[in-house]
């Protein structure tokens, strides 16, 4: 099989010189562009397996590369950037994006990320049974296993923690959870989805208090942890 | 110095008190005349016009003066109650007594000038102070790790030959710490420029704060301190409507603060509780706790104890104070008796009860 192939479009020489090099020694090929206009044309040309984007891009606003990338392009894209305000990171998975890491970066988790982001895009029939750690969750089934023990959720714990399944390791807005699992009259009723998390994770983590596989992404939304 | 104090009284007061002066001096005058000449009035009147053009501006005393210069001719230099005046020298007493109020108005404004130049350029002095002081901790702040990721990596270019592994390791890792600690001042200055411009506007949503505590302890602990922390949340503690990242900062720069300045192995202890709508949660340690005459100062920004050892640019505990204003609240640092500090951060914040959907 081909080396799966990633499209880096970044205006800083310097980020992508270490993204070729974190990449390629992981076994990745890796094309470059350091402008909107020539980022486009050689995804247009040359479709990748993986797109990464950087919103501050001197000639168009990354948001609407994206929206543009998106009328056409299916794989998945993942946003680097230097703007952490939820602003920005909810937009930008509004938009399309698959994932939103911000600068700077652990290589460990910018690779995390993108094979989760890859596995879930590669998984569109659905693996129906997803690991993570000691938790077993079978969406054909619907069954949830910690260990060997079962863990009983009422309905509205199972409809939460499938979606987590179905996207692992991506990042889930509030508002998309909300919307999933209660309805869009309450996109603004984030208190239900505190309640939630919190008895999910009293079910599911070993600590509560300290959970490992359903991770809190401060004012954005919660992701079920890519952790290999 | 507290004639400065009183010209801060308005400029309507200075006139009526001026106007008010003048009018007890003419009682105490009226009330006297039987006794004592109407010389000795002219000269209580003098007297009052001084005081008052030691304290006020110069327009209300000229009124003083010339006010007290009608009435004493009018009701006290014979003959009365005309503006005639008998004798050659009362006329000319009445003019020096005119002249030496007018004198005494214009140097006492002319000090009070200088004086107020001399503090604004105390002021100005301060200033640059303070911006000498920013410009040296920062340049320090930066430039040290600045300095640490160049010479490591000219050492890793260079110096092949002769470095063992051991050392290439160690200077990778420096340039690791360096590049953290960059991140860590660049992160306050944008807090910090944020605060200054204004433009730091909460975004309140559902907070659970257990999360929030126990993420924040989290944080702290990756930068492997040696401090034990100890955390103890009301179980009852309903959600809170505030800004989750800023209430994060809060905490962090406060619990950063304790790991940076209390000796190894100090404990600090950490509690939420709730009064109705008002979140508290304090943070204590066992150290030295704050020199008693700086804690006032702590929160200033750019302020560092005397005793600080370098590093750091006083800016943690100003993000501190900043925020937590920003979201209404207040926050609070008393030594405590048994030794160690206290920090209290009270933010008053709509609340949620809904805890049990278990059946759902």
């Amino acid at each position: 099989m081909n080396k799966p192939g990633i499209l880096i479009i970044d205006d800083e020489s310097q980020i992508r010189k270490l993204l070729e090099i974190t990449l390629q020694s992981n076994d990745y090929a890796v094309a470059q562009a350091g402008t909107a206009k020539e980022g486009m044309a050689m995804a247009a040309n040359h479709p990748p397996d993986m797109i990464i984007l950087d919103l501050g891009l001197p000639d168009l606003n990354g948001q609407e590369v994206l929206k543009q990338l998106r009328e056409w392009y299916t794989n998945p894209v993942m946003i680097l950037s230097v703007q952490s305000d939820e602003e920005n990171i909810i937009k930008a998975l509004d938009n399309g994006a698959n994932d939103y890491l911000v600068k700077p970066f652990r290589t460990g988790e910018l690779l995390a990320r993108i094979r989760s982001a890859w596995r879930v895009h590669a998984s569109d029939a659905l693996t129906p049974v997803i690991t993570i750690g000691d938790l077993h969750i079978d969406l054909s089934l619907r069954l949830v296993k910690k260990g060997d023990m079962p863990v009983k959720l009422t309905a509205t714990e199972y409809t939460l923690l499938s979606l987590f399944a179905k996207n692992e390791g991506k990042v889930l807005t509030h508002q998309y959870l909300l919307r999933e699992v209660w309805g869009p009259g309450y996109i603004n009723q984030s208190q239900y989805l505190r309640v939630f998390i919190a008895q999910l994770r009293k079910k599911i983590e070993k600590d509560p208090n300290r959970p490992e596989y359903l991770v809190t992404e401060s004012r954005v939304g919660y992701r079920l942890s890519a952790k290999e | 110095m507290d004639t400065i104090r009183f010209s801060k009284i308005k400029k309507r007061d200075q006139y009526w008190l001026s106007l008010a002066a003048i009018a007890l001096c003419s009682v105490i005058g009226y009330l006297l005349s039987s006794v004592v000449g109407y010389r000795v009035i002219g000269y209580t009147f003098l007297i009052s016009v001084s005081l008052l053009a030691m304290v006020f501006d110069i327009l209300p005393v000229l009124l003083a003066a010339l006010l007290s210069a009608l009435i004493w001719d009018f009701f006290f230099i014979p003959p009365y109650f005309t503006f005639q005046i008998g004798k050659a020298e009362d006329a000319i007493l009445l003019l020096m007594y005119f002249v030496i109020a007018m004198v005494n108005a214009a140097l006492t404004h002319k000090i009070r000038k200088m004086e107020k130049a001399a503090i604004l350029k105390e002021e100005k002095e301060n200033t640059v102070k303070l911006y000498n002081t920013l410009l040296n901790s920062l340049s320090h702040e930066l430039r040290t790790p600045i300095a640490a990721i160049i010479g490591a990596t000219d050492n890793l270019q260079n110096g092949s030959s002769k470095l063992t592994l051991q050392h290439r390791h160690d200077l990778v890792s420096e340039i690791s710490k360096a590049s953290f600690r960059l991140n860590q001042q660049v992160e306050n200055l944008l807090n910090m420029s944020r605060l200054e411009s204004g433009y730091i506007q909460p975004r309140k949503d559902w907070c659970d704060i257990n999360e929030i505590i126990y993420r924040t302890v989290k944080r702290i602990e990756e930068n492997k301190i040696s401090q034990k922390i100890s955390i103890n949340i009301n179980p009852d503690l309903p959600l809170f409507k505030t800004d989750q990242g800023m209430l994060e900062q809060i905490l962090y720069n406060i619990l950063n603060n304790a790991s940076l300045y209390t000796p190894p192995q100090s404990l600090i202890d950490i509690v939420a509780m709730y009064h109705a709508d008002v979140l508290e949660i304090t943070i204590e340690d066992n150290g030295p706790g704050f020199p008693k005459e700086e804690i006032a100062a702590v929160f200033n920004k750019f302020y560092r104890l005397k005793s600080a050892k370098a590093g750091g640019t006083g800016l943690g505990l100003s993000i501190v104070k900043g925020f937590t204003e920003a979201l209404g609240g207040t926050v609070d640092l008393v030594n405590i008796p048994t030794g160690g500090a206290r920090f209290t951060v009270t933010i008053p914040a709509e609340t949620s009860y809904l805890k049990n959907m278990k059946n759902e």
